[in-house]
């Protein structure tokens, strides 16, 4: 678009069509005062400082003037001293003058606006001081609310509501004693707000600022260590201490914005329970951690070497396990299979990613050829209709969860929400479908039904890129509205409304996530949604196809680099003679060429005695796989265990030797978010003395088992990676510095696919597959009668290693809750806060009620980060058949009140 | 020849607020002929060739500001009847309601022919319960009696008609207060442009009005454009600036006289004649010292300018905001100036809505100030930075959201200005030594430079 010419104090400036006066200004370098404008949000024009005057329309606000053709603005004038100067010495007044001992020292907007104006001491002085007392909130644990600093510039409002979608602040009151509140004024902890402090980093003044803060003296610019959202992340850290965290501003996926595990959660890694030595196991102890004694890197390395390759040469590479981390980086998840696979010699590789996304990769793949993510998460915003099938982003992957909520504000998206509880996004959408846990596939061929049945779908699309249209149709025949109402438990029309709505949109986006994998039938769920974007033409185009939203950081590069038991990295196939003598080539051995064991399967492997030992890196199976009472039984039983870990896990305490890994923040390396993008983590501090990055240790121990890695940095991995993976080949880490690739990236020029299936689909044509509705596998009854279904909060993430060592994640979410409907609340006789017991076919546990709608009639809620409520002690272990990924998602449980737990 | 009363014409028959006696007088006549032989678009001429100016305050030209209406709009087009009448000393509008509410409705039902709204809003002030009650019956007899509802007299024109009682605050007066207050918000006024004409309630063209706007619509439906024109102050042709001052005024009275109360008279007549003739004079024998001449913003005239025309540009010529809503307040000769200003300076902080700086901040700075020197710790110099308040919280256009820090600040600029020396002397009498109650504050302490 052509630029608009305009002259501010003399100065010719061109400048964007639809930016205001006060954007160009400060865009080319003049300061106009200014408090309530931030370029991120909509403008309210409620300070009155940026005045202007403007030839022929006399003074207004710069902020609400969009720049026009000629216009010729004077920043200063004798009125407009008087008013600013006046304006700033009242607001100036109302504040305490506390500016050395505030957080936004330096970088506060009323000190600049002071500055500007000229604030004259005995000007003020005839003026004299009132008291304005109003508490300070120190309630939350990562900020504080000093109300009394305020300047009422309202950014904290527009934030929470623009950029967070959250809602949690308002003005409260009126004229002089208008303040920012929560409803009913309460302290924050207490209200709606989640802590994301997007709106503590825009205020302009220190009325709400970070607790302990301090000015870092550098940044380094990596990646977020939790949800695969993949924020960029700017890590504020003096000396070799990380001191703050602010969102990478040009970072595609969240432009700044953070959750409160990005922004406040990085705590861990300085935690003191972090490991530092090696630890062997010693009935005598020795260290502080009873039951282990610390060792040297020689020995205990010496010791994991030796007895991995006395386990291997007695019974057999196939006797060993590997799980790796889909929390590491790619060169790490490399360079493990790799050892199983070189060094070890077996394909008895995985990563944790089978307990999450693993059907997202064997039902896409069935469905469009290769296991990703279609579109970029930008397509968000572009979308008209967005699906979200069993996610609630707004606790799992909170930023994504904001942009959904930008979208729906700004952009007008509409939203449909299939999910058993009412979530904050369920709020919103139109309609919400409360699917009964486990019916899923049932609703996804019943929404496909009416699409047929009313002509809906895309017949074009269907005849150029599609094949086994005909079977499918025939089989969603017999799921009518009202047998899927029957089955799933959604009002016919609903269904029917979701339905036309999917399909009349021109662009329709469907993301989902756990909700759909971790069933008994999840790959067929996962199939179930690439089948309808098929069906109506939804793929290759922007604002549409099939997202799946994962769970931790890097679950997509985990499974990419091939620590899966059946391919090989890139998703090579082990059984392509050419393939497999590539690799043997390049890394100088044998390849096994029978696949692996899926890890949820090597369990059972370790009962029946074939697995005999395991080298679990950075994951923590006994509090996160389900019926973890026999995964604990599984690995007390190994002759050998070593594990890779920062804290003593539930895990580590059943190993042999636990050896101390690097953070996220102490190495280098790279991770892949959910739509593809590989991102440079970077390395900001040093590992706390004596520990090692999985790099080094896994390089170390193969070296002690007599196969020298040649590469051992992270650069010289991606480039063997690059080497190896076709899909990747044009990924290297100077390009990465500049920006994120995402793959397929085939060549050093090729600037990466942010969008698959444009032109055509890896076997040409994407393939309609025929599914079927089939009872979880366990139906509640008259025993167990309530479904407990299972997921995440907000403030913590997966086993709780992490954010249960960040003090304050902790203080907003101390301890786990059952969530529960009024209905069977009452019926139970279960009152808020009581302490309950909830058992399953497996196990019972304790833990306290909430009673909430959140929850449908007849189904319970549980998260598993909490070690002191083993929720996976109740869920089931039957298995996807394909993925091989567990039911969390549903098993039948019963609920009493603790007797005499409750009294007083 | 006396002037004949147009306005408030029936209240003084029995059982005015009835449609019986409204229709007796020659009621809803108007609206029928109208429906039958006008065109919207010709009762908008007349308003428009009328020159009728808005009778709420800002005295903006009716016809113009509905023909600010976007015509291609698909609607609804809403029209919202502001009776939330809460500025200081103001009570015509009640007087109307209370005693002849069906002149009004009429007047509401050709507006809406007019500006083709099928929905409007009575915004009626918390405080007037009797309001509420006579309105309310006097809608539910047009309804019953075929004036309301779903095609009017069987023409193609249909009209709901809705009362929301106001949130008991003044600023809920202001026309974007009262659309956001309509719409369940709080009554923060919006930033202009977008004007209500393009985007008003739930972002729809949206015409806000006066109650006695209204009522002067029907007037002027009935006898014509060229009757009303013959009433008032005609335009002064050496100011191009001033479209005239015509029509019938409701003027109100309040304060230091014989006899308070609501008055008609041809928009024109002078302060002297309001309190003399229709006041019966300043009470107790006693002088007017100073006049509020039409509501609390509009600032206050010296006892020297009792001869000003209440008209539109009357009392600008003495410094005053302007007409504002007519309805003076007097204060008699004993009456102290700082309690006036401490009183308006009370108003408005308590009303500011807080949004905007200078009015937020100006207005309670103010009334800090008025409070000390209330109490006898006041200093000289303190009159000279209520000026500077004064002088910049609402000056230049613009320089807030709404008009009500102007209307803050008019006050305080007449009052300290036109009786400085009774400012004066009261600082030096009160306070002769220039007491301070708290140390000065200081600069930032780390301002940088
Ligand atoms: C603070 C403030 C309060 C106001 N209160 C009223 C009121 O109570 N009644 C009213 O008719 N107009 C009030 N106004 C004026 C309205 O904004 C608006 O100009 C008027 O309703 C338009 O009607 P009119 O054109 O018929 O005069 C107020 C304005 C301000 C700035
Ligand atoms: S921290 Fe986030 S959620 Fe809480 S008030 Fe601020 S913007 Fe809203
Ligand atoms: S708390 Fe900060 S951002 Fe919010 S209104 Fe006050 S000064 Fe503005
Ligand atoms: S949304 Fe996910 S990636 Fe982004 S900051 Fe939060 S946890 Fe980290
Ligand atoms: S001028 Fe005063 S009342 Fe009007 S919007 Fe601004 S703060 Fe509110
Ligand atoms: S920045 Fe324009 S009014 Fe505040």
């Amino acid at each position: 678009m052509d630029q608009v010419n305009l002259s501010i104090d003399a100065v010719e400036i061109a400048a964007t069509p639809g930016t205001t006066v006060l954007d160009a200004a400060l865009g080319a370098g003049i300061y106009i005062p200014h408090l309530c404008h931030h370029p991120d949000l909509k403008p309210a024009g409620v300070c009155r400082l940026c005045m202007v005057e403007i030839a022929g329309r006399g003074t207004t606000p710069a902020c609400l003037s969009p720049v026009e053709e000629g216009m010729v603005v004077r920043t200063e004038s004798p009125e407009i001293r008087d008013l600013r100067r006046v304006a700033a010495e009242l607001l100036i007044l109302d504040h305490r003058p506390d500016c050395l001992v505030c957080a936004k020292n330096n970088r506060c907007e009323l000190q600049r606006v002071a500055a500007h104006v000229g604030i004259d001491a005995a000007r003020l002085a005839r003026l004299r001081r009132h008291e304005k007392t109003l508490p300070v909130d120190d309630s939350n644990p990562f900020f504080t609310h000093d109300p009394q600093q305020c300047v009422l510039c309202g950014i904290c409002v527009r934030t929470c509501n623009e950029i967070a979608g959250v809602n949690a602040l308002d003005f409260a009151f009126r004229g002089f004693d208008t303040m920012v509140a929560t409803f009913g004024n309460d302290p924050l902890v207490k209200s709606r707000c989640e802590s994301c402090g997007e709106c503590v980093v825009r205020c302009p003044v220190g009325a709400l600022a970070a607790k302990d803060f301090q000015q870092p003296s550098r940044e380094v610019k990596t990646i977020c260590p939790y949800c695969g959202t993949g924020c960029g992340l700017l890590l504020g850290v003096r000396g070799n201490r990380i001191v703050g965290v602010r969102g990478d501003p040009d970072s595609s996926v969240n432009r700044g914005i953070l959750c409160v595990k990005g922004r406040f959660g990085i705590d861990f890694v300085n935690h003191p329970d972090r490991l530092s030595t090696p630890l062997i196991r010693d009935p005598a102890g020795g260290s502080r951690f009873p039951g282990f004694r610390e060792a040297s890197w020689d020995e205990a390395l010496g010791l994991a070497a030796r007895s991995l390759a006395a386990i291997r040469n007695q019974y057999g590479p196939a006797a060993i396990m590997g799980i790796s981390s889909s929390r590491g980086t790619n060169e790490e998840s490399y360079l493990f299979q790799k050892f199983m696979r070189a060094v070890v010699g077996t394909n008895n590789v995985d990563n944790c990613a089978r307990v999450c996304h693993s059907p997202s990769v064997t039902g896409l793949s069935a469905v469009f050829g290769s296991g990703a993510a279609t579109n970029p998460l930008d397509d968000i915003e572009e979308t008209e209709v967005l699906f979200l099938v069993g996610c609630s982003p707004t606790e799992a992957h909170p930023v994504i969860g904001m942009r959904i909520q930008r979208a729906i504000a700004g952009n007008g998206v509409r939203l449909i929400v299939a999910d058993p509880r009412k979530t904050r996004l369920a709020q919103s959408a139109d309609p919400w479908l409360p699917v009964r846990p486990g019916t899923n596939v049932a609703l996804l061929n019943g929404l496909a039904h009416v699409i047929l049945r009313e002509g809906l779908h895309d017949e074009r699309f269907i005849a150029a890129r599609t094949e086994g249209f005909e079977s499918f149709a025939e089989k969603v025949q017999a799921y009518a509205p009202d047998r899927v109402a029957a089955i799933t438990g959604i009002p016919a029309g609903d269904i029917e409304a979701a339905a036309r709505r999917y399909a009349q949109a021109d662009r329709a986006m469907i993301l989902y996530g756990l909700g759909v994998t971790e069933h008994s039938d999840g790959s067929l769920g996962v199939m179930g949604c690439a089948n309808l974007a098929l069906l109506t033409g939804n793929v290759g185009r922007k604002g549409t196809g099939v997202n799946p939203l994962r769970g931790q950081n890097n679950v997509q590069g985990a499974c990419d680099m091939g620590a899966l038991p059946n391919v090989l990295p890139g998703y090579q196939s082990l059984e392509d003679e050419a393939v497999r003598g590539k690799f043997e080539a390049a890394w100088n051995c044998k390849l096994p060429v029978h696949k692996g064991l899926k890890y949820t399967e090597a369990w059972h492997f370790v009962r029946r005695g074939r697995v005999r030992a395991a080298y679990i890196v950075g994951h923590n199976p006994a509090l996160t796989d389900p019926y973890l009472q026999r995964v604990e039984e599984a690995l007390a039983a190994l002759d050998f265990l070593v594990v890779n870990e920062l804290f003593l896990t539930k895990t580590a305490r059943l190993a042999h030797v636990v050896l101390p890994a690097a953070s996220f923040a102490e190495k280098e390396g790279t991770f892949i978010n959910a739509d593809r993008q590989v991102q440079r983590v970077r390395k900001a501090v040093d590992p706390p003395a004596g520990c090692k990055t999985d790099v080094d240790i896994i390089c170390e121990l193969a070296d002690r088992m007599g196969y020298a890695m040649p590469a051992r940095t992270a650069a010289d991995l991606m480039d063997e990676i690059a080497a190896m993976v076709p899909l990747m080949a044009g990924i290297r880490y100077p390009r990465l510095e500049e920006h994120p690739l995402a793959w397929p990236c085939l060549d050093e020029k090729d600037c990466g696919s942010r969008m698959l299936y444009e032109k055509s689909f890896p076997r040409g044509r994407a393939t309609f597959r025929a599914i079927d509705h089939a009872e979880p596998a366990e139906a509640p009854d008259a025993s167990y009668p309530l479904i407990l279904t299972t997921g995440r909060r907000l403030q913590h993430y997966n086993c709780g290693s992490m954010t249960r060592c960040t003090p304050g994640l902790s203080t907003l979410c101390p301890e786990e809750r059952l969530e529960i409907h009024p209905q069977d609340a009452a019926g139970l006789n279960v009152r808020e806060d009581e302490m309950v017991e909830v058992a399953s076919r497996r196990g019972k546990i304790r833990v306290r009620a909430r009673v909430t709608d959140r929850c449908s009639p007849g189904v319970v809620f549980l998260s598993f980060h909490f070690e002191e409520v083993p929720t996976n002690a109740l869920t089931g272990d039957r298995l996807d058949p394909m993925a091989c990924t567990p039911e969390y998602k549903v098993s039948a449980v019963r609920v009493a009140p603790v007797e005499g737990a409750n009294v007083g | 020849m006396p002037y004949e009363p147009v306005l408030l014409a029936n209240i003084n028959k029995k059982d005015s607020h009835t449609l019986a006696v409204y229709e007796a007088g020659g009621g809803y006549r108007t609206l029928k002929s109208a429906l039958k032989d006008k065109s919207p678009g010709d009762i908008l001429e007349v308003v428009k060739s009328s020159n009728l100016r808005g009778r709420g305050g800002a005295g903006f030209p009716t016809g113009l500001k509905w023909s600010f209406l976007p015509e291609k709009h698909p609607g609804p087009v809403y029209f919202c009847v502001n009776a939330d009448e809460s500025e200081p000393g103001t009570i015509v509008n009640r007087v109307q309601m209370e005693a002849d509410p069906h002149q009004i409705l009429e007047g509401i039902m050709l507006s809406c022919y007019a500006t083709r709204a099928a929905t409007a809003y009575i915004y009626l002030r918390y405080e007037y319960p009797l309001c509420l009650k006579r309105m309310q019956a006097a809608i539910d007899e047009a309804y019953a009696a075929g004036y309301l509802g779903k095609n009017i007299l069987k023409s193609a024109f249909s009209l709901d008609l809705f009362i929301h009682r106001g949130a008991a605050a003044y600023v809920c007066g202001e026309e974007t207060g009262l659309i956001e207050s309509l719409e369940g918000k709080r009554a923060w006024p919006r930033i202009k442009p977008p004007f209500p004409a393009v985007e008003g309630l739930f972002r729809k063209p949206t015409v806000v009005n006066n109650i006695e706007t209204v009522a002067c619509v029907k007037h002027i439906v009935e006898r014509g454009a060229a009757w009303f024109r013959s009433i008032g102050t005609p335009a002064d042709p050496k100011d191009p600036r001033d479209p005239g001052s015509y029509g019938p005024k409701l003027y109100g009275l309040s304060g230091h006289v014989n006899r308070p109360g609501c008055y008609e008279a041809p928009l024109g007549i002078t302060v002297r004649e309001l309190i003399e003739e229709h006041g019966r004079g300043v009470w107790k024998g006693r002088k007017a010292k100073a006049v509020v001449p039409g509501g609390l913003s509009t600032g206050v005239m010296t006892a020297a300018e009792l001869d000003t025309k209440l008209d539109f540009s009357g009392p600008l010529k003495v410094g005053c905001l302007g007409l504002g809503t007519a309805c003076a307040i007097v204060l008699d000769e004993t009456y102290s100036m700082v309690d006036f200003l401490h009183n308006s300076c009370r108003f408005f902080a308590h009303e500011s809505c807080g949004q905007c700086t200078p009015c937020r901040e100006g207005t309670s700075w103010s009334l800090m100030m008025l409070e000390r020197i209330k109490a006898g710790r006041g200093r000289l110099k303190d009159l000279e930075l209520l000026l500077e308040i004064g002088d910049t919280i609402g000056i230049i256009p613009g320089t807030t959201i709404c008009g009500l820090a102007d209307g803050a600040a008019w006050p305080i600029k007449n009052a300290i200005r036109k009786f400085r020396g009774e400012f004066e002397e009261y600082i030096k009498r009160t306070n002769p030594e220039g007491y301070m109650e708290t140390e000065p504050v200081e600069a930032m302490a780390t301002v940088p430079k």
